[in-house]
């Protein structure tokens, strides 16, 4: 079993408790979260809503990515014959540093000193900037979101949408601060209206996009029987690369394979719906291999492992790997939602994150160990999921992994049974929260910590006056309606 | 061993237990929702279409150049581009306009930026998500063209608008570039509110032909 290496950034990451306790106390954070994630909720519920059969899509989904992963090689095999067949060239990466250096070499070829590039988890999970960068290259991201991060020097905290937790005037001010540094400088008159912002982008990265030469890009899915690529987005950005540049160079997880090009039938439908809570996105790109005078003309694709086997191996586990990233999961996850993405440690947050970052690395670090307990597995995830991967039972799996490993020994080991035993029962916990808020009218002025039984998770949030409610309390208060018309 | 073989070697150990052929789960489903009848399917595109601020017109086929000429007008577009294989009458009007017309003899991505608006035909349009898909055939031109200019006007006949999803899958020949379009480009990255307008045309126009 070959497992991912945890990457420098969060390698040193401390447990998910701790880094919750440091988000819990973000106030403007949380409230760009809550605002944005109640929104997102609120569309998703509409247009899911609309579809009649929904049902049977989730069952489709889940299936057409079954037959993929389960048929792997094959699959895979079909894929790269196809590709070739067409005029791409096909790469494999057992991890994230032989896919680095596949990428670093292809534009070292073409002499070129920039890449402009697509949004892609893959290529933030290897990455790709850093290796990048290194080599002297320049990587732009031309996602508005992933702009924001980058120009930031921030990290992105959601899937979808990675600069969640910046609103407008943050924004606002990123763009006046650093876009000049970089490129074309934002207007000086600009305001925080997100139109003037979305305007500010396009002008910025017009210039990068005109001249570039070479694009990365992921994948949302590989078509085996055709060959064909499909990326997913909204704001052209994706066209943009996809379309200008000479060379086009796509990262893409084994994990992405679709079997055939009639599964989009079930996933475009599936997909736009779940995450941006559209009809559908706005522009999807779909091509296969080399279209003679049409867009780039050196087509290369990278299959990427870095861990994916080792997920695949495990019976139960490797349902993990039907997700398509939508990010439904993290929007109507009560815990996404209080912490934030960054305290996952991981590109990959939320409820999916939980359960693929421990799965794709192990659960030796303390992060990872602690993981499988950022949940307190009320199933909102899996109804959400529009592949149902069944997240609440591959977290308490986990959870027996890693209290196994730890054989019950030390403190770190009886803490983590301690949070086990909690939340592995629903009535415990709302028990012990309700405890915890009465307490905080009795207690006064007085710190939590103490109080016997409620475990690490009451210590991460390190209130002095427990919450008059509790976010379980919270979420059946304001979720109970959306999570019917959700599902 | 080499990467391709060794990543293929340990799925294979990975899936050791999966004893089904590959295919054994049969045809992919066709889940859609089937058509009313062609108006309801036409209204229920041009409302979708509409519902993403993109413009809707619905004409006869005599009235095309008109309806064109009149999405120019209202974005104030003087240099339109005009791929190869459209309709010619769909530009007649034009003639003496002032809106120059211009053809892709080659253009360059810069040479594009300064074109003001692009009017194309299109392969098939979905009623239940308002969707328009692009085949890049000679009527379309390649895809920088419907990408690089501000406003998009793209013609589709009656005919060619399904009911749903998957019948527009299974129309389309996916050795051929795709676009699938659905409103004019937009961002939902800040506060997850949606802005019309980032990168591609800003202004899509949909003219029906029935
Ligand atoms: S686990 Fe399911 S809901 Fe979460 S991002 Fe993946 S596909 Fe979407």
């Amino acid at each position: 079993m070959t497992l991912q290496t945890t990457s420098h950034t969060f390698l040193g990451m401390p447990p998910f408790p701790e880094a919750a306790r440091a988000a819990l106390a973000n106030t403007q954070q949380r409230r760009n979260l809550a605002h944005a994630t109640a929104t997102i909720r609120g569309k998703r519920a509409l247009v899911v809503g609309e579809v009649e059969r929904w049902e049977e899509l989730r069952v489709a989904g889940a299936d057409a990515k079954d037959e993929a992963l389960h048929h792997l090689p094959h699959y895979l095999e079909q894929l790269e014959e196809n590709l070739t067949a067409r005029g791409a060239t096909v790469h494999w990466a057992r991890d994230a540093e032989e896919a680095n250096r596949i990428v670093v070499d292809l534009v070292r070829a073409t002499g070129s000193d920039e890449v402009v590039k697509v949004k892609s988890m893959a290529t933030q999970e290897i990455e790709l900037n850093e290796a990048l960068e290194a080599a002297g290259i320049s990587a732009w991201e031309t996602d508005l979101a992933e702009l924001i991060v980058q120009l930031g020097h921030d990290r992105p905290s959601h899937i979808l949408v990675p600069a969640i937790h910046r609103n407008r005037a943050e924004i606002r001010e990123i763009f006046l601060r650093e876009m000049g540094t970089v490129g074309r400088a934002a207007p000086e008159d600009l305001t925080s209206e997100p139109a003037r912002l979305a305007e500010a982008a396009r002008l910025h990265l017009r210039e990068k996009f005109l001249r570039a030469r070479v694009a990365v890009s992921g994948a949302n899915f590989a078509i085996a029987d055709t060959g064909t690529l499909v990326v997913v987005e909204s704001e052209g950005n994706g066209r943009m690369c996809l379309t200008l540049p000479q060379t086009l160079i796509s990262v893409v997880g084994v994990e992405k394979v679709l079997p055939t090009f009639a599964d989009l039938g079930t996933m475009m439908q599936l997909l736009p719906r779940s995450s941006t809570g559209e009809r559908m996105n706005p522009y999807t790109s779909m091509w296969t291999g080399v279209h003679e005078g049409d867009g780039p003309q050196d087509v290369h694709v990278v299959l990427l492992d870095n861990g994916r086997s080792a997920v695949l191996e495990d019976e139960l586990g490797r349902q993990a790997l039907r997700c398509i990233r939508c990010s439904a999961c993290l929007n109507v996850c009560p815990v996404y939602e209080r912490t934030g993405g960054h305290a996952y440690g991981s590109v990959y947050p939320g409820p999916i994150g939980a359960v693929l970052n421990p799965q794709l690395r192990g659960t030796s670090s303390p992060i990872d160990k602690s993981l499988p307990y950022a949940s307190s597995l009320c199933g909102a995830c899996f109804e959400a999921c529009p592949v149902r991967i069944d997240i609440p039972a591959l977290l308490v799996d986990l959870r027996t992994k890693v209290v196994d490993e730890a054989s019950g020994r030390s403190p770190e080991a009886a803490s983590m049974r301690a949070t086990a035993w909690m939340f592995g029962d629903h009535r415990r916990l709302e028990a012990a929260q309700r405890a915890s808020t009465l307490a905080g009218r009795l207690l006064g002025g007085r710190s939590l910590r103490s109080i016997p039984g409620l475990g690490a998770w009451t210590q991460a949030r390190d209130v002095p006056n427990p919450p008059r409610e509790t976010f379980r309390q919270w979420w059946a208060r304001t979720h109970g309606d959306d999570e019917e018309a959700g599902s | 061993m080499s990467a391709r073989e060794e990543i293929l070697s340990r799925l294979r150990t990975a899936t050791a237990d999966i004893i089904t052929q590959p295919g054994a789960r049969g045809e992919v489903p066709v889940i859609g929702v089937a058509s009313p009848g062609p108006e309801q399917t036409l209204e229920l595109f041009a409302e979708n279409v509409a519902d993403y601020r993109a413009s809707v017109t619905r004409c006869r086929p005599d009235e095309v150049g008109q309806a064109v000429a009149a999405a120019l007008v209202r974005a104030r577009a003087h240099v339109l581009l005009v791929p190869d294989g459209v309709d010619a009458t769909w530009v007649e009007p034009l003639r003496d306009s002032g809106i120059r017309v211009v053809r892709d003899e080659g253009l360059t991505a810069d040479q594009l930026d300064g074109i003001d608006a692009v009017v194309t035909a299109s392969r098939v349009g979905i009623a239940t998500t308002g969707t328009i898909v692009l085949d890049h055939a000679d009527d379309q031109g390649r895809r920088a063209l419907t990408l690089v200019p501000d406003q998009h006007v793209c013609v589709i006949r009656a005919d060619q608008v399904v009911h749903d999803v998957p019948d527009a899958v299974a129309m389309l020949d996916p050795v051929r570039a795709l676009t699938w379009i659905s409103g004019p480009s937009a961002t939902s990255d800040i506060e997850l509110d949606r802005v019309e307008g980032v990168h591609g045309p800003r202004t899509l126009d949909v003219v029906i032909v029935s």
